[in-house]
């Protein structure tokens, strides 16, 4: 029993681990989604004797995630760049107003307006940051806290009606019992994200003006355009969530994507998309969206309060950072 | 102080340097002045009420200008102000009340509570450094965390508003000192001003603080410990936190976990108008103050001339959006030039 072998055993098995974690993120999270959901199980079945691991909420993890899912997208998006965008929630909070207010006036209208209202919140932002080189951490706040007060003064002048039958039935039903609808949306705009970002030149230059916007731009890259243009992305994908949210929801009110807002940073944080932009992608943070909602799961059957939901989402969110920032320094 | 003489007398002053570091400053304070001047043609009755008022206003928003300004200037950059203001203004509140008698706390005992709790403020800021500077991840993202960690804490603490504070304590920030038209929350920031920063401002802290700001790597060959200096500028930012905190109990008279949540934006428009670049290393606190002061008058004057609160909200947020942008297109010009 010398103890050399077993002491370069486990650093071995440890740097491992750490190798597979910073080449292959997506297979990493997709075990820890897949034990998460079965500690979950073992959980409920302590507290109430029931399964959590049943296709039925298989099926609730993926219609929930979806929302998530998309507001992370465009937050995948943005953080490629090296940007964040903190009104992710106020602009879905818009789309989801913007399906109330038309909802008389038949779907299409609404999702149209509602699509509009995202790209035109989207194509602020990305004014101010691509044009005025505004921080876009300030300028998306600012824009936030800008279209919050815009909705509270519309929301005390406008009737609000439900939400029309087929967003309803897109936010909320399922098909051949388990599959939610809204899996319609998130599945065909994930894989557009996935591969564009991969084969597609704008894809690519995403990753490069977040590796180096300086010299991007000596290499003749607009870098203003393709900033505009994912902020702009960044709306419109916020919206389409929040038209899911609505459609779940049957009505919108102002606080209604504001427990999304945190999460979705936390979904692409945890997919392995750096702050920094120019690493990262969209694959990590399905994942990452996936991950959370089982959680959230998790901390609804432990009966955690708001409070510790809050605190345990920054010290998840601080926790990955530095595991990724290490990774990043071994490389 | 003979030495400090004659190195003044030897370094001569550059008239054209000292007005362009503190022309943007200046014209903060021009710009307030220009609004008080208009304001007061407003009410039919201006007067020392209307002077209290702003003063109230504006001094939570006053500190919380303050403390990123500090952690700017460092460069670095702190979101969780407004939620540490938050959690410090539940706990002074919950603490500063009785709940067995119904009865608040005797002033002794709030302003011991008071001091405990700017301590505590200034060690969280002291760990929310000391994690960026272990973990090497980004301010923004550590301090995004911090926010919601804090914020969270608040919730635990208080999850409806409530406390209290004892009369004394409110009219350190609420009444005035000497006469009518000097509001003691003026009082307060003078003196943090005077005996807080310009001490530190002037010693070996201060220029570290503006070294590190400038540049990293140039402060550690000059051999400042930038760990330090970092962890410091978190420290006192969050203490200059939670006195904004503290502010916002004995304005307002209770606890209420999301009183902050405005001041985190609040406070980065106020130091970008104030003259602090937000790459770091320039500017000053008395800016920022100024501009703390601008961004609430505008507010107020907008109230008073009869626009509806939830407009004024939209309006002074657009107002401070603009300010970002042309403060970004300035940043721009002078990138040009360079």
């Amino acid at each position: 029993m010398s103890s050399a072998p077993q002491a370069a055993e486990p650093s071995a098995a440890r740097f491992d681990v750490r190798r597979l974690f910073s080449d292959n993120p997506v297979a990493v999270l997709t075990l820890v989604f897949v034990g998460l959901f079965v500690v979950t199980d073992i959980v409920n079945r302590v507290q109430s004797s029931e399964a959590f691991l049943t296709p039925k909420q298989v099926s609730t993890t993926f219609l929930y995630a979806a929302i998530l899912g998309l507001m992370a997208a465009g937050q995948t998006l943005v953080m490629l760049t090296g940007g964040v965008d903190l009104s992710v929630a106020t602009t879905a909070t818009t789309g989801a107003f913007m399906i109330s207010s038309y909802a008389t006036d038949g779907a299409a209208k609404a999702i149209g307006m509602a699509l509009l209202a995202g790209l035109a919140i989207g194509l602020v932002n990305g004014i101010g940051v691509a044009i005025f080189r505004v921080n876009p951490l300030i300028m998306t706040l600012g824009v936030s806290t800008v279209t919050l007060g815009a909705l509270t003064i519309y929301s005390q002048t406008r009737f609000l009606a439900p939400a029309p039958d087929i967003v309803k039935k897109l936010g909320s039903e399922r098909f051949l019992t388990y599959i939610p609808y809204n899996l319609l949306v998130w599945l065909p705009i994930s894989a557009l994200i996935i591969l564009g970002l991969r084969y597609s030149g704008f894809g690519r230059m995403i990753y490069a003006v977040g590796d180096n916007a300086v010299a991007c731009r000596l290499a003749g890259v607009r870098t203003w355009q393709v900033l505009l243009a994912v902020y702009a992305l960044c709306g419109l994908l916020s919206a389409a969530a929040g038209i899911l949210l609505v459609g779940f929801n049957d009505a919108a009110d102002l606080g209604i994507a504001t427990p999304f807002l945190l999460p979705s940073v936390a979904a692409v944080v945890i997919g392995g998309t750096s702050i920094f932009g120019g690493v990262g992608g969209y694959a990590g943070t399905i994942l990452g969206a996936l991950i959370l909602t089982v959680l959230d799961s998790l901390l609804t059957i432990l009966n955690a309060s708001q409070a510790v939901r809050q605190i345990l989402y920054g010290l998840i969110i601080l926790a990955l950072a530095a595991i990724y920032a290490r990774a990043a320094a071994a490389d | 102080m003979s030495t400090v003489a004659a190195e003044r007398g030897r370094a001569r002053i550059h008239w054209g340097r000292l007005a362009r570091r503190h022309a943007w400053t200046a014209g903060v304070y021009v710009l307030l002045v220009g609004l008080i001047l208009y304001w007061r043609t407003i009410p039919a009755q201006w007067g020392t009420f209307d002077v209290q008022s702003l003063a109230i206003d504006a001094l939570p928003f006053a500190f919380a200008a303050m403390a990123q300004a500090v952690v700017i200037i460092s460069g670095g950059i702190d979101l969780s102000i407004g939620s540490m203001m938050g959690l410090v203004n539940v706990v002074s509140a919950k603490y500063m009340f009785d709940a067995t008698t119904a009865q608040p706390v005797s002033f002794r005992e709030a302003i011991v509570l008071a001091l405990v709790l700017i301590g505590g403020a200034a060690l969280a800021g002291a760990l929310t450094g000391l994690i960026i500077t272990v973990t090497k991840v980004a301010d923004i993202i550590v301090t995004l965390a911090m926010l919601f960690v804090w914020g969270g804490a608040a919730l635990a603490v208080m999850q409806i508003p409530g406390g209290g504070t004892p009369l004394e304590f409110s009219k350190l920030a609420i009444g005035y000192t000497l006469t009518p038209w000097l509001p003691s929350g003026l009082v307060i920031l003078a003196a943090v001003i005077l005996l807080v920063w310009i001490p530190i401002r002037r010693r070996r802290p201060g220029l570290a603080l503006y070294a590190i700001g400038s540049s990293r790597n140039a402060s550690f060959l000059a051999g400042i410990s930038v760990a330090r200096t970092r962890i410091g500028a978190y420290a006192l930012g969050s203490a200059l936190a939670g006195m904004g905190g503290l502010a916002l109990t004995a304005t307002s008279g209770i606890g209420d976990a999301l009183s902050g949540q405005y001041y985190t934006l609040n406070s980065v428009a106020a130091v970008v108008l104030g003259g602090v670049a937000l790459v770091g290393g320039v500017g000053g606190l008395i800016g920022p103050v100024a501009a703390a002061f601008v961004l609430t008058l505008v507010k107020s004057i907008m109230i008073l001339k009869g626009v509806d609160q939830n407009w004024a909200q939209v309006i002074q947020g657009t107002l401070i959006v603009l300010v970002v942008m042309i403060g970004g297109l300035a940043l721009r010009q002078r990138g040009k030039n360079l």
